[in-house]
């Protein structure tokens, strides 16, 4: 069976708990096991080594890290699951998933009582749908691969998918639908015609021939097909039996008779239970009497037929070849002892069947104990079973949504304060997260689980690679979209981190911009300042002439602009409104003070053109700069040692003291004259 | 990572189902490795592809349609690269490819832009640093024009027949330099130009006049990734967004007036009639106000999660790709 194959020991390669003592760290996506100085007294085993939870994952160990040399030589392991998220046909059972998981969390809630059951029967029907659309992708897989292992492992897989189906389709019977005496023996018989295919082929054989009844395996189809209470076909193929046969003309007409007889339950409102069980009984002891008489003493087939539709547990029995599983087996008593059953009676024969089938022969295997858990309505034991056999958690953790929107389930606190829900959410997501693309997926189901989603959320999606802007554009929506700015801030700063160190300096800008990181757009805005003293001119124009309301962000920035701004005017000849603007630049105290003097230096040309620009004000104000710019400096070596410095110094004085002299005089001279 | 580049048939277009949709599903004819992801892409001509990958290169694959494979025909390495620095911090990805046969355009995050010409092992032209920051989309305006759109919000038009290395125009939105994340020119009309903006915001510009949009249109709630002007039916525009939503926009007035679309080839038959009928498709996307009436919104997906990444329009089918892993195809969007 695959379930049991699939829980090998968990042992991580090399790490020897019975020589060292070992020590741990969980990461977001594996385990960190490294020894440590310490020996151990007494050895355990080393089993107990994977997560809390679930297991059956085989763990691959690498080392990490050597020793220093000393004897005793310390090594860090690695142990990372390997993930069934990284099997490509299983994504479209994650992606499909997801959207009904979406539609569902969406769904109606005011929707009560019969519409509200019908929605999550469909939900229901749709998990199960996706379930088989992968099935049959992974069948095709295993059909044409070459490979194999690969097809092993292809093969595995579709075992699994079709365990998880059953036991969906088990769940839904009982808990989605919860259907009742009547119906339940319905839908139980659908889900084993469903899943008992092992004698599909023999079916196919023996219909296919050329004259059925000769067919050696005649006898055993109509036998399959009376287990699974599929009368009409039943006694299709008997027809053909009794044409061939004419001798037994009689008996085939009384069991033609009776089969056809036989009182089923409803899905409408035909019946009343009551009345079924009155006519059922009828009908029963009828059969009996035709038993007791010997009618078919002289066909031991046919007898044996009959016997099974008495409900004759050693009968039935006889056939377990062609039930194959116990569940079939209970299905079958049910049907031919006790159709109206009851949902609470379903444990008693369950365990019975099961019994009775295995016979002491064999011991259950975890399919069949999950199955008998939900056949005595333990939920929580049924999630916690496949929890421990199942590889990933995709599916108690979809099946336990479902269970909990039918309002099933308690919610009796785990010792993490959250519910099992959540929790089973939250691992789910988590094992998402270490995938490079199926992350996405992992983020609406953060944000269904409302205690510990967010803060999962927040430190898984700083840890996602940003290899492409696009791929930091998607994972920043996510993040703005959920108030988290934090984390908007830090992949800003990432971003534009990335793009200074490239030289592109308007990504930068744009990334700073996005984030609102008035601080990071002063280092850029200082970058291109130092360009331009560094190289006398400005790169990247297209972006400082077009800086728009951005500009505002940092004073740094603002400065950047209007300074490119009064190379522009300059350039255009406007000579005064250029002048305003540099003065504007140092008395409103947008230029930082380093800049100063190459503002003032800016100036000089302004003050040696033929026509006076500087009014005697403003005359006054540059004056007052350079002073305040060279007293607060007396003991900086810089500007005296420096010879070009102190030269500028003294030409800006004379530059001002000519302009000063001149604009008195023409403010002097009385206009218009 | 395995990212695949993959050709699928969906279908005959005969088959006329109860919708387009769900009508036969598409089936995987080949598909070829390829390394990086793929960030745009468009077929040269009837039988080669060029795709843009996040590593920087340009590829062409060629689809051979006898024996339904493909196979790399040509590859330039390294079409976008950052400068190598000491601290060159990882490589630049290639945003965006448009192709005029044999003249292939690329755009990336490094800023530059390259013109190839198909079978050509070097490049044609390589404009360096044309933009401090990331290149977004690029569009042939004319032969010899393109349009590209950048992440500080702005449209630059530049003429390849000039050596200089400056656009020769340059527009900007209003307001914030919102990043800008795609571009699409009008069919028949060249002036009219629709770029989306990282705030979902739908830009349409008439670049004979003025350096802002004629008129910004509030759309969808995140980045619109793609925006594209129905090619034979221009009154109709596609956008679809990271919100997952994917919207029609419908600017043909009524009904006796419509051109139709069955009508292949470029020219819109309304330049047959006469000048009223002119006039309202000439101004159909630039005197647009929706208030008017005039304007029929839709938004194709009915349960929107995931991100609509890519969308493409061709007659009457429709495709678009979501981050759900699913392509869809719709073969009646008109009915």
């Amino acid at each position: 069976a695959p379930l049991t194959d699939t829980v090998p020991p968990q042992v991580v390669p090399g790490a020897d708990p019975s020589a060292r003592q070992l020590c741990f760290a969980w990461g977001p996506a594996e385990v960190l096991v490294c020894e440590t100085l310490f020996g151990r007294a007494g050895g355990f085993r080393s089993r107990c080594l994977a997560g809390a939870g679930a297991a059956a994952r085989a763990l691959t160990g690498s080392v990490a890290g050597t020793g220093d040399g000393a004897p005793s030589s310390s090594r860090v392991f690695v142990v990372r699951r390997d993930q069934d998220i990284y099997i490509q046909t299983l994504r479209k059972l994650f992606n499909e998933s997801h959207g009904i998981f979406m539609g569902l969390q969406r769904s109606e809630e005011e929707l009560a009582g019969k519409s509200r059951k019908a929605q999550l029967v469909q939900v229901s029907k749709n998990y199960r749908s996706v379930i088989r659309a992968c099935m049959e992708d992974m069948h095709q897989a295993a059909i044409s691969t070459r490979d194999p292992a690969l097809q092993g492992q292809y093969s595995t897989q579709v075992s699994i998918l079709s365990a998880m189906e059953l036991i969906w389709n088990l769940c839904e019977i009982l808990f989605v639908e919860a259907a009742t005496a009547g119906p339940l023996l319905l839908r139980l018989l659908d889900w084993v015609r469903l899943h008992v295919c092992d004698v599909d082929s023999m079916v196919r054989e023996v219909l296919s021939s050329e004259s059925p009844s000769k067919h050696k395996l005649f006898w055993n189809v109509v036998d399959v097909f009376v287990l699974q209470g599929r009368m009409d076909e039943a006694r299709h193929l008997l027809s053909k039996e009794a044409s061939a046969n004419p001798t037994s003309m009689n008996m085939y007409k009384i069991l033609d008779d009776l089969m056809k007889k036989m009182p089923v339950p409803s899905l409408g409102n035909t019946q009343t239970l009551t009345e079924l069980e009155l006519k059922w009984q009828h009908w029963h002891e009828e059969c009996q009497r035709y038993l007791h008489d010997g009618t078919f003493a002289s066909s031991p087939h046919m007898e044996s037929i009959c016997k099974i539709l008495v409900g004759d547990e050693d009968a039935i029995l006889e056939k377990k070849e062609l039930m194959t599983t116990w569940y079939h087996f209970l299905v079958t008593r049910l049907l031919y002892s006790h159709p109206t059953v009851k949902p609470m009676e379903l444990r008693f024969y369950a365990q019975s069947s099961m019994d009775l089938f295995l016979g002491g022969q064999s011991s259950p295997e975890p399919l069949d104990m999950i199955l008998m858990a939900a056949f005595e309505f333990e939920m929580h034991q049924v999630i916690k079973e496949c929890s421990i056999v199942l590889s990933n958690w995709w599916f108690v953790a979809h099946l336990t949504d479902l269970l909990d929107h039918c309002k099933l389930l308690q919610s009796h606190n785990l010792y993490f304060g959250s519910n099992m829900r959540e929790f089973l959410l939250l691992e789910y997501a988590s094992g998402l997260f270490s995938h490079h693309s199926l992350w996405q997926l992992g983020v609406d189901y953060f944000d269904h689980c409302p205690e510990y989603g967010r803060v999962y959320l927040e430190l898984h999606i700083e840890r996602i690679p940003l290899s492409t802007e696009q791929k930091a554009l998607k994972v920043l929506r996510i993040c703005e979209q959920r108030q988290m700015h934090e984390q908007v801030r830090s992949i800003c700063k990432i971003m534009a981190m990335k793009a200074l160190r490239n030289n592109r300096l308007g990504s930068a800008l744009s990334w700073s911009i996005r984030a609102k990181d008035a601080a990071f757009a002063t280092l850029i805005s200082d970058r291109f300042l130092k360009d331009y003293c560094e190289r006398g001119c400005f790169s990247d124009l297209d972006l400082i002439d077009n800086l728009g309301p951005s500009m505002l962000l940092s004073d740094r920035l603002t400065f950047l602009g209007k300074y490119r701004e009064f190379h522009r005017l300059y350039g255009e000849k406007r000579f005064p409104e250029a002048a305003r603007l540099l003065l504007t630049l140092m008395t409103a105290h947008i230029a930082p003070c380093s800049f100063w003097m190459t503002l003032l230096t800016d100036a000089l040309p302004l003050l040696e053109q033929k026509e006076v620009i500087f009014s005697a004000e403003q005359t006054y104000e540059l004056m007052r700069c350079l002073e305040d710019l060279t007293a607060g400096n007396p003991d900086k070596k810089k500007f005296q040692d420096d010879d070009v410095e102190t030269t500028k110094v003294e030409m800006l004085r004379l530059a001002l003291a000519r302009n000063l002299a001149r604009v008195i005089v023409k403010e002097g001279t009385v206009e218009g004259s | 990572q395995d990212n695949r580049i993959s050709i699928w048939s969906a279908g005959d277009l005969g088959n006329a189902g109860l919708n387009g949709e769900y009508h036969g599903e598409p089936h995987l004819l080949c598909d070829i490795q390829h390394n990086g992801d793929v960030m745009d892409m468009q077929f040269l001509d009837q039988e080669r592809i060029v795709v843009a990958s996040s590593t920087g290169t340009v590829t062409v694959f060629r689809h051979h349609q006898n024996n339904q494979t493909l196979s790399a025909d040509h590859r330039w390495e390294k079409a976008h690269y950052h400068v190598d620095q000491d601290t060159s911090c990882g490589g630049a990805a290639c945003t965006g490819v448009v192709c005029n046969n044999p003249e292939i355009v690329t755009v990336g995050e490094d800023g530059r832009i390259n013109l190839f010409r198909a079978d050509q092992k070097d490049a044609v032209r390589t404009i360096d640093n044309a933009d401090s920051s990331t290149l977004h989309a690029v569009t042939f305006l004319r032969t010899t024009e393109i349009l590209t759109v950048n992440s500080i919000g702005q449209l630059k038009i530049w003429d390849l027949r000039q050596q200089r290395n400056e656009p020769s125009q340059i527009f900007s939105l209003a307001g914030d330099r919102v990043p800008l994340h795609c571009v699409d020119r009008h069919p028949n009309q060249q002036h009219i130009v629709a770029t989306g903006g990282q705030d979902g915001m739908l830009s349409i510009w008439d670049i004979r006049q003025g350096t802002m949009p004629v008129s910004l249109l509030n759309a969808h709630e995140a980045e619109m990734w793609e925006v594209h002007f129905h090619p034979s039916d221009p009154d109709h525009l596609f956008t679809c967004s990271e919100d997952g939503s994917l919207w029609h926009w419908d600017t043909s007035t009524n009904v006796s007036e419509k051109p139709s679309f069955l009508h292949q080839g470029g020219r819109s038959t309304a330049y047959l009639s006469h000048s009223t009928i002119n006039q309202s498709v000439v101004s159909a996307w630039l005197s647009n106000d929706p208030t008017k009436d005039r304007m029929e919104i839709t938004n194709l997906i009915p349960n929107q999660t995931l991100s609509v990444n890519s969308l493409d329009v061709l007659g009457p089918c429709l495709v678009y790709g979501t981050d759900a892993e699913a392509i869809y195809v719709n073969r009646q969007l008109f009915a």
